[in-house]
């Protein structure tokens, strides 16, 4: 590990600090996703670790003003490793009453409000269903406040380009931007940059905002003396050395399926719908096209994954994607790609449930779904992302076991991984091991057996289109290596076992342990999104000295073969997941271990101190 | 993309699979499938290069025993399965089976989707106005009052009209026949020569639960009078030409005209052209009884298909972009750690 070295001879007159949480908060039409979006750059060219936790309504466009409609953006990030959004904000931009009340309860005692005082009028109270004005009355006292006129500060700015009332509100967000990064010690010119860019066929807007972004950060300047507000660096974090960029895990998916896919030298076939919070992938894959992508926006959910099927079945590689009511669609026609042992990833970006949930809020309760969600005996791989960043090597390993073993293999993520962005160092693709297929194009010795079988126990892919290898295929039990309908009671027993063994066999790395030990009084075993609050929580208790490890599991399904043996090695097992306990559940029945539930179903992520009650509840 | 080389002729014995056939003796699918066989050498492509893809009912076994590459789905889903294998692979001839409850009721939005797409295959519905597999309960095409044991007092929905529905959704081929005619081969043909998503109504009997429903007009007997052969550039004429339709102009609707010595002009009677929609959208309608059963190929009329638009338009998008996945990853801002802290 290299640490990068600060110039603090640069800025000696600027305070330190390790980490901080900033959480920009404002109406759905204030741009808040994009000003947090820019901080996160800003911050990666700081060299800070970060993490984001982007939070916003599932009304696209909602009543201006009101509680429904806050769209908030937080970023966590500091000069050491980073693994959650953070706990509580330090610092709380609200853009108007609506983000005060629903955000200020989160923010730490003693933090920094930044209220634009502009928008407190007597309409948005009311909207926002405050009595009287909380900048006013003193009800914000155990926090800084800091009172800007930041609506009438940006009209002053972008005066001189002419836009309307409404084009030139509409510059808040950079206004903002410019004064948090000049609270940061951040460099305003790749944001200048970047707005040059974005705005190339509307200058006069490009110029406007820059001067928005530049009155903001002059305010602070001018008015660092008087007031709060105060200047933080926050130095880089040490990191390997090499090339680096920001990543949601969105992106993740996608670059991880085209590069399993040529991994495995075959074009991808992508099926997808719309749905929150899945959408992305599609719109990432769909511009790849250059990478052997094709994507086919399909009429519903079960289209989707049986046109992915269908593509599979004529040698791509197919791909459908979806969150939990959509994965509930596809489950009829995942048991046809079981029962045909064709290759398939379906990608469940998890969102909160049962039904149409909490679209755009975070949760991890489809892992039923995943491993037993469908009729009959129909054993599935199923593995789990912990991380944007950890999205792509997921996305790989599920295009390998789908081709090798010839099965659909279930990549679960969740609202949060798909949003959230984190800083990727990028890999070298000569690195990883290539799996290329071998389709079956001639005769084999013994003869042609469309369900005969390799050492995994896959049966031959062979394309439509290959002559002397014609076959039929379907969903009715199919017999023991010709394929041909078999209803015998001796040949279903001996298919559905077939089936469980492929599947039991599949090859998973063993269990390894995040941090601490292989066995010991505490262990938290988590899986998914929950790894960042588990691994800062476990840190800071063995610090402390507790005997505690971060077991993390990755493979969901099959699970990995000595995983029960590791289990058993500590006196205590917790699992925290945000559902109300299906790993533990799981990890029960397959071990007979008496492993714990820590449940929040919430719709958001875990907090550090969360998971650090549990600890501390355990050792008493 | 397979390369172009001369298909090897074939005969009928070359599409029957091992297979034994399982459906109910007599019933109206073996004469389809008979038809389908003795077609395919005739249409002359080449076994390997065909697939037939079918969802869930009796008509749906049929991949089972063509000695082709086949795929049984799940149900109502065979067009989003037939969608993907030919975006995969366009050169596969694919020929989708379904039947009314099919393809009309659990898959009536694929159908409608795969039609208004213009996927290039062949659909092929098999109506029989029940469900069979299932014992007989009634399908979305069966008649109002049909009794079966889901509906012991009849049904009392109206039936959809599996030609109608198509036009409806976009269709540019629209065909009919039935189980037993000497004609369906050369619909089949039809089907097979338009280039696009060619859907194929053909009545079939289930003789056990719906026995003979279509013999009004398919009977031999009489079939003179109760059929309407559509040819294209041909009169529409009937009863051996002396009956044919005629377009009422004051109604702006069809109806049947008397023609005397085969004066067929004098009598008004419309010439059939397969790329009129608006005369197709009356042919669809016509209701049997006041008019004969229309038969054949009712409208034709190509546009650009789905998967050759994909193909196109994925092929620009690619024009000159090279694969280079390494330089993907780092695209967008990046930024260097260095031992000495990051940059730009």
């Amino acid at each position: 590990m290299a640490t990068a070295v600060v110039d603090e001879a640069k800025t000696p007159d600027v305070p330190l600090s390790d980490a901080v949480v900033v959480r920009f908060a404002g109406d759905s039409g204030d741009g808040m996703q994009l000003t947090g979006g820019q901080f996160t750059l800003s911050s990666a060219l700081a060299g800070n670790d970060f993490a984001t936790f982007p939070d916003f309504p599932a009304e696209i466009r909602a009543p201006q003003g009101t509680l429904f409609g806050v769209s908030a953006f937080q970023i966590n990030f500091g000069s050491s490793e980073i693994d959650t959004a953070g706990d509580a904000p330090d610092v709380l931009v609200a853009m108007n009453p609506a983000a005060l009340k629903t955000n200020v309860p989160a923010l730490k005692p003693g933090g920094l409000i930044i209220a634009d005082e502009g928008e407190f009028n007597d309409r948005n109270l009311a909207k926002a269903k405050y009595e009287s004005n909380p900048l006013e009355d003193g009800s914000l006292a155990k926090w800084q406040l800091l009172k800007l006129n930041i609506s009438q500060a940006t009209l002053d700015a972008v005066k001189p380009f002419g836009l309307g009332n409404k084009e030139a509100l509409r510059c808040k967000n950079m206004w903002t931007l410019g004064l948090a990064l000049w609270m940061f010690d951040r460099d305003r010119q790749p944001l200048i940059d970047w707005l040059k860019a974005k705005f190339a066929k509307a200058p006069e807007l490009a110029d406007a905002n820059i001067a928005a972004l530049n009155a903001g950060h002059a305010y602070g300047e001018t008015a660092e003396l008087a007031g709060p507000l105060k200047q933080h660096h926050v130095p880089a974090a040490p990191a390997e050395p090499g090339l680096y960029r920001t990543l949601t895990g969105a992106e993740a998916i996608a670059l991880g399926l085209v590069a399993g896919a040529q991994l495995a030298e075959l074009p991808i076939f992508f099926g997808g719908y719309p749905i929150t919070p899945a959408s992305a992938i599609l719109h990432h894959l769909s511009r790849l096209k250059e990478y052997d992508v094709t994507t086919f926006q399909a009429e519903d959910e079960i289209a989707a994954i049986c046109a992915a099927i269908g593509a599979s079945y004529g040698g791509s590689l197919g791909v459908t994607s979806s969150s939990g009511p959509g994965i509930a669609l596809k489950g009829e026609a995942m048991g046809l790609a079981i029962m045909t042992e064709l290759p398939l990833v379906i990608v469940n970006s998890q969102r909160g449930g049962p039904s149409t949930g909490l679209p755009t809020k975070t949760e991890q309760s489809d892992l039923y779904q995943a491993v037993y969600g469908r009729n009959g005996d129909a054993p599935m791989p199923v593995i789990a992302a912990r991380s944007p960043a950890d999205a792509f090597e997921c996305a790989i390993e599920a295009c390998r076991i789908a081709v090798q073993y010839m099965t659909p293999v279930m990549l679960l993520t969740d609202g949060y991984i798909a949003n959230a962005a984190e800083p990727w160092h990028v890999p070298d693709l000569m690195a990883y091991e290539r799996f290329p297929v071998q389709f079956l194009t001639e005769v084999p010795e013994g003869g042609f057996k469309p369900y005969g079988r390799d050492e995994k126990l896959a049966r031959p892919w062979v394309k439509p289109g290959t002559p002397g290898l014609l076959h039929r295929i379907g969903g009715i039990e199919k017999e023991v290596d010709t394929g041909h309908i078999n209803y015998a009671p001796a040949n279903h027993q001996a298919m559905t076992d077939i089936r469980k063994a492929k599947i039991d066999g599949v090859k998973v790395p063993d269990q390894g342990v995040e941090l601490g030990a292989e066995g010991g009084k505490l262990a938290i075993v988590g899986w998914g999104s929950t790894f960042g609050p588990i691994h800062q929580a476990v840190r800071r208790k063995r610090a402390e000295g507790k005997d505690v490890s971060h077991v993390h599991i990755r493979h969901i399904w099959p699970l990995p073969a000595n995983l029960g043996e590791l289990l058993k090695s500590y006196d205590k097992v917790i699992v925290p997941e945000m559902n109300t306990g299906q790993l533990k559940t799981v990890l029960r029945d397959q071990y007979l271990v008496d492993a714990r539930p820590l449940n929040k179903v919430s719709g958001q992520p875990f907090t550090i101190a969360e998971i650090e009650a549990a600890i501390e509840e355990a050792f008493q | 993309m397979n390369e172009m080389t001369t298909i090897a002729k074939t005969t009928l014995k070359d599409w029957e699979s091992d297979q034994e056939v399982r459906w109910c003796p007599g019933c109206g699918d073996y004469a389809i499938l008979k038809a389908v066989q003795r077609t395919m050498p005739d249409i002359g492509t080449a076994p390997e290069n065909t697939v037939f893809i079918s969802g869930i009912g009796c008509s749906s076994r049929f991949p089972y025993y063509m000695e082709t590459y086949g795929f049984h789905t799940i149900h109502g889903r065979a067009p989003a399965f037939a969608t993907g294998l030919k975006l995969a692979n366009p050169d596969l001839d694919i020929w989708i089976v379904t039947g009314d409850g099919d393809g009309l009721s659990i898959g009536g939005n694929h159908t409608m989707h795969l039609l208004r797409r213009n996927l290039d295959c062949q659909i092929m519905l098999f109506n029989n106005e029940i469900y069979g597999l299932t014992k007989g309960q009634y399908s979305p095409t069966s008649r109002v009052g049909t009794t079966t044991p889901s509906t012991p007092f009849g049904s009392v929905d109206r039936p959809a009209q599996p030609c109608a529905f198509a036009l409806g959704a976009g269709a540019r081929f629209v065909a009919r026949g039935f189980d037993v005619s000497k004609e369906l081969p050369n619909v089949l043909k039809a089907a097979h020569a338009h280039k696009g998503a060619a859907f194929i109504e053909i009545f079939q009997n289930c003789i056990v639960y719906n026995k003979d429903v279509f013999q009004d007009f398919a009977a031999p007997k009489g079939a003179e009078d109760r059929q309407l052969w559509l040819q294209n550039g041909e009169p529409m004429l009937f009863a051996k030409g002396t009956k044919g339709i005629t377009l009422d102009k004051d109604a702006l609707e069809l109806k049947v005209v008397d023609v005397v010595d085969g004066d067929w002009k004098a009598a008004g009677v419309i010439v059939h052209d397969v790329t009129n929609r608006s005369v197709a959208h009356m042919l669809v309608e016509m209701r049997f009884g006041e008019f004969p059963m229309a038969l054949g190929v009712l409208y034709d009329d190509p546009r650009p298909s789905f998967e050759a638009d994909v193909v196109r338009q994925n092929a620009a998008a690619r024009e000159g972009k090279t694969a280079d996945l390494q330089g993907l990853l780092k695209k967008g801002q990046t930024w260097t750690v260095k031992e000495g802290g990051p940059e730009l």
